[in-house]
């Protein structure tokens, strides 16, 4: 019995998906626990019942709350995998929020000025995400210049850009100067909103709650099956690991570079287009000075889950959950931007995720081997 | 005119020190995108500091305390991104981006909690850092700006940190065989980033306006700072020449409707905005063959590997 669990023990330390669950894990129990230390310097009394409880329960207390958390999973899954992807490729895709813009502009604009049906719209949002990621990928290979910064730059570029389309002086045919932002899409152009299929009575009538879940799941597992299982993938891959010893395998490294920015790219953009198109809510250009979040809580989610394609669905549930649950905080004791501190402070750890495994290595294999010594002297 | 050239001076100042810090940071081997967040948490505690001020306290008083309040909070946030950075060997943009999201929001959690309300706007007022010479007006930052830039000056390239900071960040092997101690200079580069951040952040906030909604951060203040810093090619000088045209679009984009010969152009704010960076992009491009960037920046400095 005792040397079943210790070879499980030692099965487990040598296991890479497990080591990256435990480690994931443990940066979710640290940053809670830090969570409920500012709840409490806030207002000690109330951290666990109104604060840290609100957070964790809230997302599963309703139908309709359930709903609102899938409805910001689905975006999120997409933005995490365009980040992921580009991370298992070598690359830092910061530009994920840049190219969730430029997705956010080419799903509305085909479905407010074109009036085209959902599927094309979302093709839309796919093509010019995958545009705006190419340009970093291009200067990357070509110019040998970071894709960080290039990607930084664009994001801006490309939000001053799609604010000054869509506003366009208050003249232009998506503005709504009613709401300030652009049209509903419930109203002008119901062809355009990704069908919910009876979804929504699931979820207290919440509209917004769509097949755009399942969409963002089939991605996950399409880019899982690219990356593990093709060798295309594999090619990818081994630029991120090692560009030269790749090139002297005959893999064109530049070719491969773009081509995963550009993958990434549409993935984000695919993203904006799951947000929009399902009406969770709509752009606006004129107080839009900062990039959407959605884009730079992908990068939580791939971190978290270890830039795993599959990890990244249930990375983005969570994060969204506890970010729905943020918003039920009584405005009494709390502001919502406490779940966006613990999501912020559960990356951060993130960063020491190599340190959290091989400590958690090194204590299940510490245990085989004093185990393991005595098994030793008894054969 | 009088307008462009203030607005100029004003963003001139703010992206120059941060880029500086920046400076610092990278020619020390670290990577420092946590600008934009160390600006948000310098701008929030300087605030706090000018309105826990007592009553009556000379203006001198003020901008000394609360500055200082400033540059201290950016050093203990960016001792965050050194501690992840130098200490563990974590990612560098991950760890600074991490960053980035944490101090928006928690200077949401706590405007927002220093006020009372659900709002995250506070309101200071800003009369101790602005003054009239003839028919311009100039803010304290501006002096505090020009003596910086001097001292980084002299700092990296006359004293004896200076010189060893920049060996960590092209061959930190190199340094630690004739006995530099790698991660006590790259903390010192951090740190310093830390503190010209803080007080950055502050000069973006305070001088022009006398309230600030912490929703929006420093929106986008430290990328544009950063885009400084390689358009200038990490040398001090140079960084202020960059900072002085991103500022001018900068201030364009601000006052451009007011000016009648600009209007009749009719480009909008966005324009003038997106210009710094497409500029950027341009000179990266061109420049990206003989770049000067330091060379082991981004790598985490081990001891062990050869």
């Amino acid at each position: 019995m005792d040397n079943k669990k210790t070879s499980l023990g030692g099965r487990l330390a040598s296991s890479e998906a497990f080591l990256s669950v435990a480690a994931s894990l443990i940066c979710i129990v640290i940053g809670l626990l830090l969570g409920v230390i500012v709840l409490a310097i806030i207002n000690a009394e109330h951290a666990i019942g109104d604060g840290l409880l609100v957070i964790l329960q809230s997302g599963i207390k309703s139908p309709r709350n359930m709903g609102t958390v899938l409805a910001n999973a689905a975006p999120l899954i997409m933005t995490g995998l365009s980040v992921g992807f580009a991370f298992k490729t070598g690359l830092f895709n910061i530009g994920a929020a840049g190219q969730y813009t430029l997705g956010a502009f080419g799903a509305l604009y085909c479905a407010i000025v074109l009036q085209l049906p959902w599927y094309l719209c979302l093709l839309a949002a796919m093509v010019l995400g995958a545009i705006w990621g190419a340009i970093p990928g291009f200067f990357k290979a070509y110019m040998n210049i970071n894709e960080v910064i290039t990607s930084i730059m664009f994001n801006w570029i490309g939000l001053y850009m799609v604010n000054d389309i869509m506003y366009g002086k208050g003249q232009s045919p998506m503005y709504d100067l009613a709401t300030t932002k652009t049209y509903s899409l419930r109203k002008v152009a119901q062809d355009a909103m990704i069908p919910s299929c009876g979804m929504s009575d699931h979820f207290g009538k919440l509209q917004s709650v769509t097949i755009a879940i399942f969409i963002a799941i089939l991605f996950a597992v399409i880019v899982y099956v690219v990356l593990n299982k093709t060798t295309f993938g594999y090619e990818l891959k081994a630029c991120g690991f090692n560009k030269n010893a790749a090139q002297y395998a005959g893999i064109n490294d530049k070719r491969n570079i773009i081509l995963s920015m550009t993958i990434a790219g549409a993935l984000a953009g695919v993203g904006a287009g799951l947000y929009y198109l399902s009406t969770v809510a709509e752009w606006n250009p004129q107080v839009s000075t900062a990039l959407p979040a959605i884009g730079f809580n992908g990068i939580s989610a791939a971190l978290l889950a270890c830039s795993n394609p599959i990890g990244t669905i249930f990375s983005s549930l969570f994060i969204s959950y506890i970010t729905v649950g943020g918003t039920k905080l009584s405005t009494q004791y709390y502001t919502k931007e406490i779940a966006d501190v613990i999501t912020a402070l559960i990356i951060y750890l993130c960063a020491f995720s190599m340190l959290f495994r091989s400590k958690i290595r090194a204590l299940l294999a510490g245990k085989t081997r004093r185990t393991g010594l005595g098994k030793g002297g008894n054969d | 005119m009088f307008l462009l050239l203030k607005y100029t001076l004003l963003y001139t100042v703010v992206l120059m020190m941060v880029a500086l810090g920046g400076m610092f940071s990278e020619r020390s081997g670290i990577i420092n995108i946590a600008l934009e967040g160390i600006m948000v948490i310098g701008g929030l505690i300087g605030v706090i500091a000018i309105q826990l001020m007592p009553a009556g306290s000379s203006a001198a008083a003020i901008v000394i305390c609360s500055v200082l309040a400033a540059a201290v909070a950016g050093m203990l946030y960016a001792a965050l991104l050194a501690f992840a950075s130098i200490n563990l060997g974590a990612d560098q943009t991950i760890g600074g981006t991490a960053l980035n999201m944490l101090a928006t929001a928690l200077a949401m959690v706590i405007a927002k909690g220093f006020n009372g309300s659900a709002s995250a706007k506070l309101e200071y007022s800003n009369r101790p850092f602005v003054y009239e010479i003839g028919p311009l007006t100039v803010n304290v930052f501006l002096f505090i700006g020009i003596v910086i830039l001097i001292l980084s000056y002299i700092v990296l390239y006359k004293t004896r940190l200076g010189l060893r900071l920049r060996a960590c960040g092209e061959h930190p092997q190199a340094a630690d065989s004739v006995g530099i101690n790698v991660y006590k200079m790259r903390y010192i580069g951090v740190l310093i980033s830390g503190a010209l951040g803080g007080i950055g952040g502050m000069a973006y906030i305070i001088p022009s306006v006398s309230s600030w909604n912490f929703e929006v951060g420093v929106s986008g203040a430290g990328f544009l700072a950063l885009a400084v810093m390689i358009f200038g090619q990490w040398k001090p000088f140079r960084i202020c020449f960059a900072a002085v045209f991103f500022a001018l679009f900068k201030s364009l984009a601000n006052i451009a409707s007011s000016i009648p010969a600009m209007a009749a152009l009719g480009w909008t704010q966005n324009m003038y905005n997106m210009i710094p960076f497409i500029a950027s992009m341009i000179i990266l491009a061109f420049t990206s063959k003989k770049s000067r960037a330091p060379k082991a920046e981004g790598i985490p400095y081990d001891k062990g590997s050869r």
